[in-house]
């Protein structure tokens, strides 16, 4: 049998082993592509749209979603959804501004948010890995949970004056036209701690596993049950974080902050290149979605076109890249 | 041999929802031996294998590793203990790369970060032992079965292995790639390692392994060197019954009536480019046609063309003297060809359905689901087709996903049947379940093709295509190399034909 001598397995030339090795690399590539063509369809259409403080904006201004959608990749890798991420992260920011308000030192009230977010993600993880409930489910009725919780703190919104807070959003570093706020540093801190995790941990491969096969990662030993409830904790974690990030973004907090936000997290996500079913992607993908999401949001900006027009855009988008993502896998079974 | 056993299970207790799954069961394995566990489906085979890797607790008895015994709560224990299973669906991830597929779990660390470098020399190590040498960094997908299953092999050896067990392992494998798997085998027995080989295939048992455990509906009928137990014991053991019922009276050779002879299918050269080369073939009624040859020696691809499953790229297939062209398998069933698949698990058999819904799938598709089967129908038909059949447990709602591979088998010949179709194309309708099942489906074959209808019969083991055709078809390298009578052949000179290498014509 030719397939079990080392002859055959050698002899792939270097750029089919390239491609073999690299497949899963494809839909971010993918992603990428779409970046820049957009961006060289915004340059040549608008004039100067491809600017130095356009490009700073994109990081600044979704910097919240950044944050979000790393945690939604680890969910997403399992196999898993977080439908809770937006009203978690709405209801920290809403924590947040009314203990400031009463003058908790923001020295405690940040970790809170962490805190209060870790709970939530513990909460939907438990539901889902010991009581066999759908994630889906799971975290609808955490989404439920921390909406409503929101209503209990304030039914008006509340501002936050805190200089600390408001710091992370308004310190401006860098040139005029190239800046970076502390809240961009913070996002892409959180992709680079999430990428290296990932890549380099069990933690992170075990995450691969369930995503591969859940049933293959058990047999294999590998802790299905731990690491299942530790992506949505991760999730929550990354939900506390994005309240902190929103919160100092809208300089308040309010009760219906970040509705919807779950369905853009999990567009970029996908738009990314995870895969909805789990086992392939990349948190440096999801980045790469988050900044197509902010580009086509800009852009409809520029044109002056209605809001609803991103939605559109990101929706046609979507289905452009699940339909890809079928093709893929269909192919990749067939063999 | 008088060493102490590195395993031992006495008295092993299980029962499942009411039923006996083990009862009292005792086994055991010694270092540097090879072990087969022998059994008809549901004879508690996979339970007892199950309760050695910690995957199911027993209601009682002990297991005892070195002499100490231990309760494996989770498979992780169990690996701990140096207890590794390769399982018959290959459980590897095929979406990350063989070293990950090898070392998974136990990466070496370099500051609590995974070291790739080290990991993927350990791969290659682990790789090595087993004689494999892959691109460690290539997706597991990429590799075909007979690979992925020595790199399983390769996972187990990377660790502190013990015991290593293989379920099935030969199921879907040539003859060249389970050569390579014995001589991996032997190696890993050399060094000391216990392992135990479950296999349906007798010749492979007796060629690899040392003892027999044999179970009977969860009991244990007793331990036997291999080479002090005849082949034809061994099979009686595990059927307990007389051995004489075991021989299929030879297929009928009445001479049917003339008007029955008629061609019923035909096909012409047809092919389908890297599959199957242009092939013509006649199928007659009452006729079982035996499609014989290796894996990959296009007889599965011959019946899927056939059976209208797939669409022959050249030639035509005329059914009943019509010319006929199946885009799609419900065109096919619609002029009476009804198709197996060779993989029940994935193109099946629906688990979640009971097996009276799975038996009346097929007929309900066929009738339009508007016009619904009334439900004392249903259960007539059903309940002759169980009885028929011999379906256990002879229970209508009974979920089919947890009924043993043979009566799997048998549920998805009862809802091809359930059509009444002219011709049934069969690919390996016997691989994975037990002989007495398999003795079963090849009387039900030939009973269906004395009632006239035509039967196209797929199967790996040649001594069962020789039974059961009244005509056989040899297929090598995708392409029909002859046409035999089986009345005038041996297993030995049809084995001789359909592996002559090409060189020697």
């Amino acid at each position: 049998m030719s397939a079990l001598t080392p002859a055959t397995e050698t002899r792939f030339s270097s750029l089919r082993k390239l491609i073999q090795r690299r497949v899963s690399w494809l839909p971010v590539g993918a992603a990428v592509l779409i970046l820049v063509l957009m961006f060289a369809a915004g340059q040549s259409y608008f004039g100067r749209f491809l600017t130095p403080r356009l490009l700073s904006s994109l990081l600044v201004d979704n910097a919240y979603l950044i944050v979000l959608a790393a945690g939604m990749t680890f969910v997403i890798l399992t196999g898993g959804i977080d439908l809770s991420v937006g009203a978690v992260m709405a209801f920290t920011g809403m924590l947040a501004a009314k203990l400031l308000s009463t003058g908790v030192p923001t020295a405690v009230v940040i970790p809170l948010m962490v805190v209060s977010g870790a709970v939530f993600g513990l909460i939907i993880g438990v539901l889902v890995n010991y009581f066999d409930v759908q994630p889906f489910i799971a975290s609808l009725a955490g989404m439920f949970l921390a909406r409503g919780l929101c209503f209990v703190v304030s039914l008006e919104a509340i501002q936050v004056k805190d200089t600390t807070v408001l710091g992370l959003q308004s310190v401006k570093l860098g040139t005029f036209e190239w800046y970076i706020t502390p809240t961009g540093i913070i996002a892409l801190l959180v992709i680079a701690v999430a990428a290296w995790v990932l890549g380099y941990t069990r933690f992170g491969r075990t995450v691969y596993a369930i995503g591969g096969n859940e049933q293959s990662a058990r047999l294999m030993g590998l802790p299905v049950a731990r690491t299942k409830v530790l992506v949505y904790v991760i999730s929550g974690v990354c939900a506390g974080i994005a309240g902190l990030l929103f919160t100092a973004y809208t300089a308040a907090g309010y009760s219906l902050n970040g509705i919807g936000t779950e369905l853009d997290t999990i567009a970029s996500v996908v738009i990314g290149g995870t895969l909805l079913a789990g086992g392939s992607g990349y948190v440096i993908g999801s980045l790469i979605g988050v900044l197509v999401y902010g580009v086509i949001k800009v852009s409809i900006t520029f044109l002056g076109a209605d809001s609803s027009w991103t939605r559109i855009t990101i929706g046609i988008l979507l289905l452009v890249f699940v339909v890809v993502q079928r093709v893929l896998v269909a192919r990749g079974s067939r063999r | 041999m008088d060493a102490q056993p590195v395993l031992e299970v006495v008295g092993a207790q299980l029962r499942f929802a009411g039923d006996t799954a083990l009862a009292d069961v005792d086994f055991r394995m010694f270092p540097g031996e090879v072990h087969s566990l022998m059994g008809e489906n549901g004879a508690g085979k996979s339970t007892l294998i199950k309760a050695i890797t910690g995957a199911i607790r027993l209601d009682a008895g002990t297991i005892s590793v070195d002499g100490t015994a231990v309760s494996f709560a989770t498979p992780a224990a169990a690996q701990r203990a140096g207890i590794r299973t390769v399982y018959q669906e290959i459980d590897l991830l095929p979406n990350l790369s063989v070293a990950e597929n090898i070392m998974l779990g136990r990466e070496p660390r370099r500051l609590g970060f995974i070291d790739w470098r080290a990991t993927r020399a350990a791969a290659r190590e682990a790789m090595r032992q087993v004689g494999l040498e892959l691109d460690p960094d290539s997706l597991l997908s990429s590799h075909s079965l007979a690979v992925q299953q020595l790199v399983a092999i390769a996972r187990a050896v990377s660790t502190e292995l013990r015991i290593l067990i293989l379920d099935e392992p030969t199921s879907s494998l040539d003859q060249d790639e389970v050569a390579e798997l014995f001589g991996v085998i032997r190696d890993l027995k050399s060094r000391g390692v216990a392992i135990l080989f479950v296999s349906h295939f007798l010749e492979q048992v007796y060629e690899i392994c040392d003892r027999v455990t044999v179970l009977r509906n969860g009991s244990m009928v007793g331990e036997y060197l291999t080479t002090e137990l005849l082949r034809i014991d061994l099979v009686q053991k595990m059927l307990g019954r007389d051995i004489s019922e075991l021989e299929l009276e030879s297929h009928s050779t009445a001479p049917l009536p003339e008007s029955d002879h008629g061609v019923v299918l035909s096909a012409v050269e047809v092919s389908r480019a890297h599959r199957i080369e242009p092939t013509s073939v006649e199928l007659h009624a009452g006729e079982v046609l035996g499609l014989a040859g290796l894996l990959g020696s296009g007889r599965t691809e011959l019946a899927r063309i056939l059976s209208g499953v797939d669409p022959t790229e050249t030639g035509r297939i005329s059914y009943e003297g019509t010319q006929r062209h199946f885009a799609e398998p419900r065109e096919a069933l619609a002029v009476g060809v009804a198709y197996s698949s060779e993989n029940r698990k994935v193109e099946g058999i629906i688990a979640e359905l009971s097996v009276r819904e799975n038996i009346l799938l097929a007929l309900q598709a066929e009738q339009g689901w508007v016009r619904r089967i009334a439900r004392r129908r249903q259960d007539e038909l059903t309940a002759s087709w169980i009885e028929a059949l011999d379906i256990r447990p002879a229970n209508p709602e009974h979920p089919a996903g947890l009924l043993s591979g043979g009566n799997q088998q048998k549920v998805m010949l009862a809802r091809l049947l359930a059509v009444a179709p002219r011709v049934l194309v069969l690919d390996e309708p016997t691989r994975g379940i037990d002989v007495g099942a398999k003795i079963e489906v090849q009387r039900v074959i030939s009973d269906l093709a004395a009632t006239g209808m035509s039967v196209v019969f797929i199967s790996a083991e040649l001594e069962e295509v020789l039974r059961v055709s009244d005509r056989i078809l040899v297929l090598r390298d995708r392409r029909a190399v002859a046409e035999l009578d089986p009345e005038t052949l041996t297993v030995d000179m049809l084995l001789a034909i359909v592996a002559k290498a090409d060189t020697d014509e």
